[in-house]
């Protein structure tokens, strides 16, 4: 599925924190926020997940705009993980998983085996089933993360919106995480803070104030110039020789 | 452990102790006819209710028969009609509030459903059984309206609506709540009641089911199975409200539109329930916690078993107000209070963590 965002402001007292964004993902990309902290790189995704409407602009999906849709077409098309979403009720990892079921299920169309069997497939995709019958409160930061990534998987999306989630996670986690996004078959925008990370997208846009200051393939874009002037670092960018990919080395903050 | 996990998922559980809940339902009714200053055998009652339902023409004693029909029972059943309605307005706001505090007496909600009811009853404003519950209505809605606002506004620093800040900010602002509509209360009831009057409507503001008649029953019922309806209607949006609204939103939620119903909905309910015995605290506190940890907090089996427990507990709580000092009545919320508060403080020490 493609998304669509047309000449997208959002505004908050008074603060531009979206200013005349346009972007469109096609069907299959994987596509990388980057920015620095506040360029309104949570904020694009809000408005992408249809969680936020835009002050003016609009987003499509396959060409239809969002505000036709009703939330649960949106919800079965699009799932967003948010960068930190807490709970105090006492959930079992897989009742928070199958949470992701919920835009397919009606008061009168109840849980089924299939409905089962997508949890139990998401659970193994991000390496969670051992602990399905876990409680939320005990769980690391880093599994958290991977039980919110299980329920939007659970929600079988075409267009999958993530905000930096591999925040918490170790080394490990954040490669196989990244790894299993890119290797699903749907539409996917990810915000990254890891600009090494950002390399493996098919194309990165750059947040910048509010703004989208670039688009582009991540080697088109990733110049030392403007790591110099959207991130404020001096940078160099090497070529590994091995398998000939681009490296980003910091050198310091300027 | 996979497989055992997948059979006993959440929704595959729900059936199986259903049958339980008209049994245990029908033995707290039946608890609550009989024991009472008098008390009265099962047989009798049983046999009443032939008489009454189905014409069965027992012989039993006229006065026996008068107390078990025409108080005693509909008592009974109002009384589980209030608990199951302020168990499930707890629960309701628990969840969508996301605050493990929240419940309709502490936010104030009662507290403003008692002063629209004072309002309306001292005023004389048609002062039929419908526009008591609407006044109650209304000052319930004013209230809730005002405390979340007050909450919104205590809280909007720290990231509004999560956690254990907003947790606090909400009860202070229920207590702020309370003060202001219990003052107006006051004032209304110093300033038009007689002393007669006066007397009669604070007994009424502590919870009191000893008025209770059929006609009560006869809104009481529709609208607490009205409540459990809508609130079971919506209890994958509850659940989905488990990581807060915007999760609710990304999983398909029209998180505006169930917000306004259910909310809506159990300020209605707190207002009928008010209007008919008082503000009666802690039930949509206590209940949806215990509940929480005997049937978990997915709301498939959470609803249905807090409109049980709350039911029971109401019931139970009626008896004890009556034999606990033998020979006087005490009201029914200072029973609940007496039970709800220490379980309340429990919750504030260790439960605001873990729900």
């Amino acid at each position: 599925m493609k998304l669509a965002a047309e000449r997208v402001d959002w505004t908050v007292h008074g603060h531009k924190l979206l200013d005349d964004v346009s972007l469109a993902v096609e069907a299959g990309e994987t596509f990388g926020l980057i920015g620095p902290n506040g360029s309104g790189k949570t904020t694009l995704l809000r408005v992408l997940a249809g969680l936020r409407r835009p002050k003016s602009g609009r987003v499509l999906v396959d060409g239809l705009p969002m505000t036709r849709m009703r939330q649960r077409d949106i919800a079965r098309s699009i799932s967003f993980v948010e960068q930190q979403a807490e709970t105090l009720d006492r959930i079992e990892v897989r009742e928070a998983v199958a949470l992701g079921r919920t835009p397919f299920l009606s008061p009168l169309r109840s849980w089924s085996d299939q409905d089962d069997a997508i949890v139990s497939r998401a659970l193994d995709d991000v390496g969670m089933r051992h602990l399905a019958g876990r409680l939320w409160h005990t769980l690391s930061g880093g599994e958290r993360q991977r039980v919110h990534i299980a329920r939007a998987l659970a929600q079988q999306p075409s267009i999958l919106l993530l905000d930096e989630p591999t925040n918490h996670l170790d080394i490990r986690h954040q490669l196989s995480i990244l790894q299993l996004v890119r290797q699903l078959p749907v539409t996917v925008v990810i915000a990254l803070h890891d600009l090494n990370q950002a390399m493996d997208c098919d194309r990165i846009g750059v947040m910048d104030a509010g703004r989208l200051v670039d688009i582009g393939t991540p080697r088109r874009v990733l110049t030392a110039d403007r790591l110099q002037r959207t991130f404020g670092v001096h940078a160099d960018i090497l070529d590994d020789p091995q398998d000939d990919r681009r490296i980003l080395r910091f050198r310091h903050a300027l | 452990m996979n497989s055992a996990i997948a059979l006993g998922s959440p929704a595959r559980f729900r059936w199986r102790w259903t049958w339980l809940t008209p049994l245990i339902l029908l033995i707290a009714v039946m608890a609550g006819t009989a024991i009472g200053e008098t008390s009265i055998p099962l047989e009798t009652i049983l046999k009443v209710l032939a008489n009454r339902l189905w014409g069965a023409g027992y012989a039993v004693d006229r006065i026996d028969a008068g107390i078990i029909w025409s108080y005693r029972l509909s008592r009974a059943i109002l009384a589980a009609c209030c608990g199951a309605g302020l168990a499930l307005a707890g629960v309701v706001l628990q969840a969508l509030l996301r605050n493990p505090l929240a419940d309709p007496f502490l936010m104030g909600i009662s507290a403003g459903a008692s002063t629209g009811a004072v309002a309306v009853t001292i005023t004389g404003i048609g002062a039929g059984a419908m526009t008591l519950s609407l006044g109650a209505f209304a000052g319930a809605g004013l209230a809730f309206g005002l405390v979340v606002l007050l909450a919104h506004a205590a809280s909007s620093g720290t990231g509004g609506g999560r956690g254990t800040q907003a947790a606090g900010a909400i009860i202070l602002a229920g207590i702020a709540g309370s003060q202001l509509f219990n003052a107006l209360t006051a004032f209304i009831i110093a300033k038009s009641a007689s002393a007669e009057q006066a007397r009669g409507i604070m007994f009424w503001l502590m919870g009191n089911l000893s008025g209770v008649r059929w006609d009560d029953v006869l809104l009481g019922l529709p609208v607490a199975l009205g409540g459990l309806l809508i609130c079971l209607w919506h209890r994958r949006a509850l659940d989905a409200f488990t990581f807060g609204a915007d999760s609710a939103a990304s999983m398909g939620i029209a998180v505006r539109s169930v917000r306004g119903i259910l909310i809506t909905a159990m300020a209605l309910v707190t207002a009928v329930m008010v209007s008919k015995v008082g503000a009666i605290g802690f039930v949509g506190l206590v209940i949806p916690h215990a509940m929480r940890f005997l049937v978990g907090s997915r709301h498939t089996r959470l609803v249905p078993a807090s409109a049980l427990a709350g039911a029971v507990f109401l019931i139970g709580s009626d008896i004890l107000s009556r034999i606990l000092v033998p020979g006087q009545a005490l009201p029914i919320g200072v029973v609940t209070s007496l039970i709800g508060a220490p379980a309340f403080a429990m919750i504030l020490v260790r439960g605001t963590k873990i729900r």
